[in-house]
């Protein structure tokens, strides 16, 4: 899923400290889980906001607001909550960089009559894995073409910090990647995995260069699906 | 002859050969570049110019192997990985057959973390394996990786490293094979202490052939002191120090250290003139190269071969 | 001028904490009046929202109060609030309060001594800190 972590509070203040409404609207997916912008958050963050305004003696109304989701505008689409984004000043979004964006545009095309402000209140990462309580880590960088098979189910593109395919470096030492020795080198599991499958032979031939195009280099991405399309 | 370097020439005809080292200056100063040179004119084979080592900005390889070329050395241009994509690599190995550079090596690079600007992105389009690859493929078919034919003839002798002691210790064998089907034509290995464990590789690398298909050349850096072996003991992957060697050291007494450190530097060099399947050394005496003649002289190593 | 008697919010648990505060009632100690005590059945209860609820409505000091660790009844609960306590300093730093408006602490077994000491204690500190400036 996709992880986030929320942005310190002054940086977040400075964004709306001018307006009077504001609306915390959180996101019931991955930031939920991720505990950066769910339930929980958002009365956290509006809590912190009603002090932080107190203190300079300002009369501001802040609303909170959940959607399951903002990357998708069924989600969004509830007269309750487009009413409440029209009647405030900004929109704090504590969803993704994904949802943030996908809630401008939504907003902004239902709400004729003002244009919708929408501020992020997290800092996107990365996409990882829940790999123990209140830890999550990056697994998959996106690069089009997964090679997992080849590699045990071990992602080099994502854990290498090299990102080689002919791994590992002359760094990996006793587990670790030369960049941290809490980083495990993503080549020495690697090799480690295809040896306890006796599959060591799939790394033999040398794996040939990437073809990158099917990552994130060229702007952004699309996929389509036409046979679901009318 | 793959590019008919003086390097290459001499492996051909069995010598044994000395690599040196050199780290270009964190500036556009030729004159220091000029300065080391003169130290290892004539006292090695060929020299590695060092390609921003530990991610820290200093002269490209290539110009600073451009400059030794011009003071009549033999440079090995080294690239890696992590700075350039592969349009600028190919682009850069033009450059360097143009201007006459005939040794180069592959490697991935120490990550930018490491160096003085980590903030830096980083572009690893390719690995060194797949730089081999695509050297090879340029010089034996005259093609760039697209397929297009190079304009004029490219040519290049291909050199990587090998870390025999990183870990995971049982997948270096590999990863040697590796670079050897990838076509490197030498390597040039990490430095090394224990001599015991290395004889132990080395019999394995041997009995595949491997020294064969590709020259391999030890690495070498004299210890300067106990302090020094502590800190590469400690930090950098795969090199331990024999206690025996620690205590030399000690036991060398106050300002002899150094001199301790040449003389078993001296005796490792002769040792790998007799072991099988070591076709030279690579001498790292970084920072500490105008004491190369002198290590080279001890080692009954000069004057260099000519041929 | 009225001297500042700071509100205290003091979340006890039901199980050391009020066990404490029943035996300090019969030595003849008497809860102070500027202090507000919830029962909560284990501090781990306590959420960091219900202490940023409490500055909000105008506490100047809120103090958690549960078992030692080792003897909470549901064995972890007390770790986890002092954690709790911990994300609130720093919420409310960012917005400006004292970290040490909140507080974490803990009673052996029927500790009255104690639980008054920590009440006193927190209503001094808060004290020389001053009024709750955010709080209603």
């Amino acid at each position: 899923m996709i992880v986030a972590e929320r942005k310190p509070f002054s940086e977040i203040l400075s964004m709306v400290e001018n307006y009077s409404k504001i609306i915390v609207l959180g996101c019931g997916s991955c930031v939920t889980i991720c505990m950066a912008g769910g339930e929980e958050e958002v009365k956290i963050l509006a809590s912190q906001l009603r002090l932080a305004f107190k203190k300079d003696k300002k009369n501001v109304e802040v609303e909170e607001f959940m959607a399951l989701r903002q990357c998708d505008d069924e989600f969004m689409d509830d007269p309750v909550l487009i009413e409440k984004v029209q009647a405030a000043d900004v929109v704090i979004s504590m969803a993704c960089g994904v949802g943030v964006q996908h809630a401008t545009a939504f907003f902004n095309r239902v709400i004729t009559d003002s244009p919708t402000r929408i501020v992020p209140a997290l800092n996107t990462t990365f996409m990882g894995a829940n790999i123990g309580v209140g830890v999550w880590e990056e697994r998959c960088v996106g690069c089009g073409d997964c090679v997992l098979e080849k590699t045990g189910g071990i992602c080099p593109v994502t854990r290498c910090a090299k990102s080689l395919l002919n791994g590992p470096c002359g760094g990996s030492s006793n587990g670790s990647c030369e960049i941290n020795k809490d980083t495990e080198c993503a080549w020495h599991l690697i090799v480690e995995r295809l040896k306890a499958l006796d599959e060591l032979d799939r790394i033999k031939p040398v794996e040939m260069y990437k073809d990158w195009r099917p990552s994130h280099d060229g702007g952004p991405r699309k996929i389509v699906r036409e046979d679901m399309r009318l | 002859m793959k590019s008919g370097s003086n390097l290459e020439r001499l492996l051909e005809k069995g010598e044994f050969v000395v690599t040196g080292e050199l780290g270009p200056p964190k500036g556009p100063d030729a004159e220091v570049v000029k300065k080391k040179a003169a130290m290892l004119k004539g006292n090695v084979d060929a020299v590695n110019i060092t390609d921003n080592q530990t991610a820290i900005v200093r002269m490209s390889s290539i110009a600073a192997a451009k400059i030794l070329l011009d003071e009549g050395l033999e440079p090995n241009m080294q690239m890696v990985a992590r700075d350039r994509n592969r349009i600028a690599m190919m682009s850069d190995l033009f450059g360097a057959t143009a201007f006459g550079i005939k040794n180069m090596l592959c490697l991935s690079g120490d990550h930018q973390s490491f160096g003085n600007h980590p903030e830096a992105k980083n572009v690893f389009d390719i690995d060194s394996i797949q730089m081999i690859y695509m050297v090879k493929t340029m010089r034996d078919e005259q093609k760039v990786i697209c397929g297009e034919d190079i304009e004029g003839e490219f040519k290049m002798f291909i050199g990587a490293a090998c870390n025999p002691f990183a870990d995971p210790f049982w997948y270096r064998l590999h990863r040697l094979e590796k670079k050897v089907e990838a076509g490197v034509d030498f390597i040039q290995t990490q430095c090394i202490y224990d001599m015991a464990r290395f004889k132990e590789f080395m019999k394995q690398v041997v009995d595949l052939g491997l020294h064969e298909k590709c020259k391999i050349l030890a690495g070498i850096t004299p210890l300067k002191s106990v302090g020094m072996a502590r800190y590469m003991a400690a930090n950098v992957s795969g090199i331990t120090i024999p206690e025996d060697t620690i205590n030399r050291l000690r036991g060398a007494g106050k300002g002899n250290v150094a001199n301790e450190g040449i003389k078993i530097a001296c005796e490792q060099m002769q040792e790998m003139q007799e072991m099988e399947g070591i076709a030279g050394v690579h001498l790292m005496a970084i920072e500490w190269e105008h004491r190369v003649a002198e290590i080279m002289e001890m080692a009954g190593m000069l004057p260099r071969p000519t041929v | 001028m009225k001297a500042f008697e700071p509100k205290i919010v003091a979340f006890c648990c039901h199980y050391c904490a009020l066990a404490a505060a029943d035996v300090a009632g019969k030595m003849g100690f008497q809860i102070p009046s500027n202090i507000r005590i919830i029962r909560v059945l284990c501090t781990g209860k306590v959420e960091v929202l219900h202490i940023l609820k409490a500055f909000e409505a105008g506490a100047d000091g809120v103090v958690v109060i549960g078992c030692k660790f080792g003897e909470c009844y549901f064995k972890e609960g007390n770790f986890r609030a002092a954690k709790k306590v911990e994300r609130v300093q720093s919420l409310i730093e960012e917005v400006g309060l004292e970290g040490e408006r909140v507080k974490f602490d803990f009673v052996p077994g029927p500790g009255a001594k104690k639980f008054a000491a920590i009440l006193s204690d927190m209503t001094e500190k808060v004290k020389s800190m001053g009024p709750n400036p955010l709080g209603q």
